[in-house]
């Protein structure tokens, strides 16, 4: 009883005396982009989230390997999943989210109120998440590219997985997201079942349309899939502005979103020429597709896939090089 | 209720023995038949008790930098727990690998001789030759700053739980809870109160990795001889000289097994600590994880289980040695060579690992992954389908289609016949609870995978215990490879079941099977050698065929082994089962995974934790009857 008299004491002293106690930024590792003073070479450490699909992995190593090459950062690149990382940016843990697939709920919490995050501007890529099938399906049964056909053809998703539903594959568990919501509103007879990666997906949709088996799987562009392997969106209820408003009752496709950049508050005003960069980073689908390309197909690592394009398209990236 | 009751009385009236069980079992299936469909609690995300987690968790983190409680308790544990991390971290790189390598490879030669020196020399360069020293160094960091908090805390309230039998009977349930508890359901909480991050990780393989140091300390100081202790205090000696001069170094080796057992539990959680974003070799295990290549998630698994290996040998040797054993002076000084040695060298050879030295084999094992995928495809997918189409899915049509009330009825008779009726409260009340949470279809869909994954564990530990009770060749054969395999982090497993069967639900059994037989193996080998051979031979000599002595006479009569069998597979089941959810085990352990990946989920993943903690406090009481229930007169049909 006593103890705890002394400490409220203690606490109420504490803060007349105007003493702020901790916060969560009071972090001992904060270093966003300011000077070691261990290595004279390094002008810094850059903190890029990794999050898991080879997209976002492609813009990250080349931004990487200019921060590296060019400017003389260190940078490092933590596997953090997408939500995360957002509230990485509170802590210091990171600085930099590369590629932002949305988010309006997010940004309300963390640009608007908390203020931890500001905008580095559009990547230049432009995404869109769909549902999408082989193209063999889409030859045999013409009209199951509109969704409101797919209780129809139910049966032929079936896996030991899905049970006695159709079989929706998803990817990593943090991805965006509506799939529950679509197939609740729209009255589907599937079932989410969780392929767990961005590999799986791939896997599938290749295995789908060599052997010619059903399947029906969450994926996005851009990417490099679509260069390989034919597929075929199917055709959710259009979007329409804010009809995704409301998570639970969405009922309609994703919209077609300009990805964006996503930096620490803290980065944007101490970075310097490293937050320079990232904000003046800009380049089209096709530039990340042969990147991601190299990366999965031609077993290069995303240091060496990302040199090949530095030393292919000098013009691109002297451009954001800050002065 | 009429059921259950049937089930605790002993039937009084002369019926056959099995009648009363079999009754029951008849009943509950005709009411199943009856009912099936009626009183089911199918799972809704947008459950009420999600949403007011989630809406507590938005309500923390607006108020993080505002509620007292925050400012000026939770916080700064965050930031000395993160202060801690960082000089840990920070030391063991400015140490640079010539200095980390001669330090460690000193201290080892201190524990245990020039043995083990080598063995954490080659250890520590494995780190950097698998390419992984940067994520090394900052595991061995995060254990580190874990195990030293599980001492500072676990050593103290172990003493005191020693010298004090109430103390002791006010911290043994909560550290049996807590050893039930799956690694997933710490996670949670610890976010919501210390954030994502190191220090947060860092608690949580804490707090997972105290009960050992407080229940062995415990045990190594009221195991100090008595006599002792009076001697001390009759030659005057106040009560903290005895604790510190004869109590504590009696109880040295013990307590250091106390530090193995500590280091083992943090190894096995750090890597979990990678979903609330701690640093480490964790981060190298869900990157492979999510871009599905076992090639870059074995050399990191590799690592996890080099350090084990590393750490286990070295506080073995320390546990080995004797109460007052001190190190001889040619071992000092070799240790001092070697550690001066390395440091030496810090200044000269570049501190990062040298990248020609690294061994990079990831595209190698994923060659060879992609290799058996499709060789064997055939195969394992047929097993795979095959299971969940025959076993998985209608048990777990089985048991979602059930009415809650019969469930809980079933268990209820089921822990009350196998554990009696305090235990089976118990559980019932943790099945209520469950219900309550609405996590009920997903807790069974949960029990499913694990009743498949022991009956399965059972039948091989079964089967390779008897072996090796029957064989002592095979037993010499078989036993180092138990004696590893326990060494090993729970998530290693996950590896070669994700290998072979991708991501489902078969993929989290398999794991969980090869992870549970170890223990399950050796309590049933124990338990038939434990049958006097003095029945043995008697058995033999009235003419027994080995058929019939091994079910008429060493199965039954090693019933309670078999039962504590049951009980450990049980429980490592259930927690490998809810990692599962990383790798396609969908139900509760997905259920935790989302909780991290999506905010809006966080509600829901939080609750599926606690009801993982509920499930297995559950799972525990129906079986730990083997514990505690003197093995009946009667000899039982089951």
């Amino acid at each position: 009883m006593k103890i705890r008299l002394l400490a409220g004491l203690l606490a109420l002293g504490m803060a007349a005396a105007g003493c702020g106690g901790a916060t969560v930024e009071s972090s001992p590792s904060a270093s966003a982009g300011a000077p070691q003073g261990g290595s004279s070479s390094s002008a810094g450490t850059v903190k890029i989230a990794i999050n898991p699909w080879v997209g976002y992995e492609a813009s990250a190593n080349v931004v990487a390997y200019l921060l590296k090459n060019e400017l003389g950062y260190t940078v490092e690149l933590p596997e953090i999943k997408e939500q995360l990382a957002w509230e990485g940016f509170e802590n210091g843990s990171v600085d930099v989210i590369i590629e932002n697939w949305g988010h309006p709920d997010l940004k309300k919490t963390f640009i608007e109120e908390k203020k931890v995050a500001v905008e580095a501007g559009s990547t230049g890529n432009k995404g869109v998440i769909g549902w999408y099938i082989p193209k063999w399906m889409a030859d045999k049964y013409p009209d199951i590219t509109d969704s409101k056909n797919l209780n129809k053809y139910a049966d032929l998703f079936k896996t030991s997985e899905s049970g006695d539903k159709g079989q929706l594959l998803f990817g990593d568990p943090s991805y965006v997201s509506n799939e529950d919501a679509l197939i609740k509103n729209l009255k589907l007879n599937f079932k989410v079942v969780v392929g767990g990666s961005e590999a799986a997906l791939i896997k599938g949709a290749q295995q789908a349309q060599e052997q010619q088996k059903a399947l029906l799987f969450y994926f996005w562009d851009p990417h490099w899939l679509f260069n390989k392997t034919q597929l075929v969106r199917v055709n959710l209820p259009a979007y329409t502005e804010g009809c995704d408003a409301d998570p639970k009752k969405v009922a309609c496709d994703y919209p077609e979103m300009d990805l964006d950049k996503i930096v620490s508050k803290k980065f944007a005003d101490t970075g310097g020429k490293a937050y320079e960069l990232v904000k003046n980073f800009n380049w089209t689908n096709d530039d990340q597709n042969a990147v991601a390309n190299d990366m999965t197909n031609n077993g290069m690592t995303g240091e060496q896939a990302a040199k090949k394009w530095v030393e292919a398209n000098t013009a691109k990236w002297q451009a954001w090089i800050p002065k | 209720m009429s059921s259950t009751t049937a089930v605790g009385a002993p039937s009084r009236l002369r019926l056959p023995r099995w009648a009363a069980p079999a009754g029951v079992a008849a009943l509950i299936v005709v009411a199943y038949l009856v009912f099936r469909g009626t009183g089911t609690l199918p799972h809704d995300k947008e459950a009420p008790q999600f949403l007011a987690v989630t809406e507590l968790r938005e309500w923390i983190d607006e108020h993080r930098n505002e509620s007292p409680l925050f400012l000026y308790f939770l916080n700064y544990i965050r930031l000395f727990v993160g202060s801690l991390y960082d000089l840990f971290s920070g030391a063991l790189t400015a140490l640079g690998w010539p200095g980390l390598t001669g330090v460690l490879g000193g201290l080892a030669w201190l524990a245990g001789g020039w043995r083990i020196a080598l063995l954490a020399v080659a250890g520590v360069s494995a780190f950097g030759v698998l390419g992984l020293w940067q994520s090394s160094v900052e595991t061995l960091a995060l254990v580190a700053v874990a195990v030293l908090l599980s001492l500072a805390i676990g050593v103290p309230i172990g003493v005191w739980a020693g010298r004090s039998a109430r103390v002791r009977r006010a911290v043994t349930p909560v550290l049996d809870v807590m050893q039930i508890m799956p690694t997933f359901a710490y996670l949670a909480p610890l976010a919501l109160f210390f954030h994502i991050g190191a220090p947060a990780g860092a608690i949580a393989t804490m707090i997972y990795a105290i009960p050992p140091a407080i229940r062995i300390t415990a045990l190594a100081v009221s195991e100090v001889s008595p006599t002792a202790v009076e001697a001390s205090g009759s030659l005057g000696a106040t009560g903290r000289q005895t604790l510190f001069k004869v109590v504590l170094p009696l109880a040295r080796p013990t307590i250091a097994l106390a530090v193995n057992q500590t280091i083992m539990m943090a190894l096995s959680m750090v890597v979990i600590a990678n979903l609330i974003a701690a640093p480490g070799l964790g981060g190298d295990i869900i990157r492979g994880l999510s871009r599905a290549q076992v090639g870059i998630m074995l050399p990191a698994g590799v690592a996890v289980v080099v350090m084990a290996i590393v750490l286990d040998r070295m506080t073995t040797a320390l546990a080995r040695r004797g109460p007052h054993a001190r190190p001889r002076r040619l071992d000092l000084a070799a240790a001092g060579a070697l550690a001066a040695a390395g440091l030496a060298l810090i200044p000269v050879l570049p501190r990062a690992w040298p990248e020609g030295w690294t061994l990079n084999v990831t595209a190698e094992i994923n060659a060879v992954v992609r290799w058996a995928e499709t060789s064997w495809y055939p195969v394992t997918t047929f097993v795979k389908d095959q299971t969940s189409v025959l076993l998985l899915n209608p048990l777990e049509s089985l048991l979602t289609s059930a009415p809650w009330w019969l469930v809980a009825l079933t268990v209820l008779a089921v822990a009350w016949r196998v554990s009696g009726p305090r235990a089976a409260l118990t559980a019932l009340g943790c099945l209520l609870a469950i219900a309550l949470l609405g996590t009920w279809e997903h807790a069974m869909q949960t029990m499913t995978t694990v009743a498949l994954a022991v009956l399965i564990t059972l039948m091989i530990g079964l089967l390779l215990g008897v072996a090796a009770a029957r064989s002592p060749r095979y037993s010499a054969v078989q036993r180092p490879l138990l004696d590893a395999a326990q060494t090993m982090p729970a998530f290693v497993y996950l590896l070669p079941a994700l290998a072979l069967f991708e991501t489902t639900r078969f993929t989290a059994i398999f794991a969980s099977i090869i992870y549970a037989v170890p223990p399950v193996v050796r309590l049933v080998e124990d338990g038939i050698k434990a049958v006097p051979a003095e029945v043995v031979e008697a058995a033999v000599s009235a003419g027994s065929t080995p058929g019939q002595l091994l079910w008429k006479v060493q199965l039954p009569m090693a019933r309670r082994a078999i039962l504590l069998a049951a009980n450990q597979g049980i429980v490592m089941t259930l927690a490998m089962v809810v990692v599962g959810g990383l790798v396609g085990a969908g139900a509760l352990g997905y259920d935790v995974v989302v909780g991290f990946s999506q905010r809006t989920d966080f509600g829901l993943g939080f609750v599926a934790g606690v009801a993982t903690v509920l499930l297995g406090v559950m799972l525990d009481r129906i079986t730990q009857g083997a514990d505690r229930r003197p093995s009946p007169h009667r000899r039982k049909s089951t």
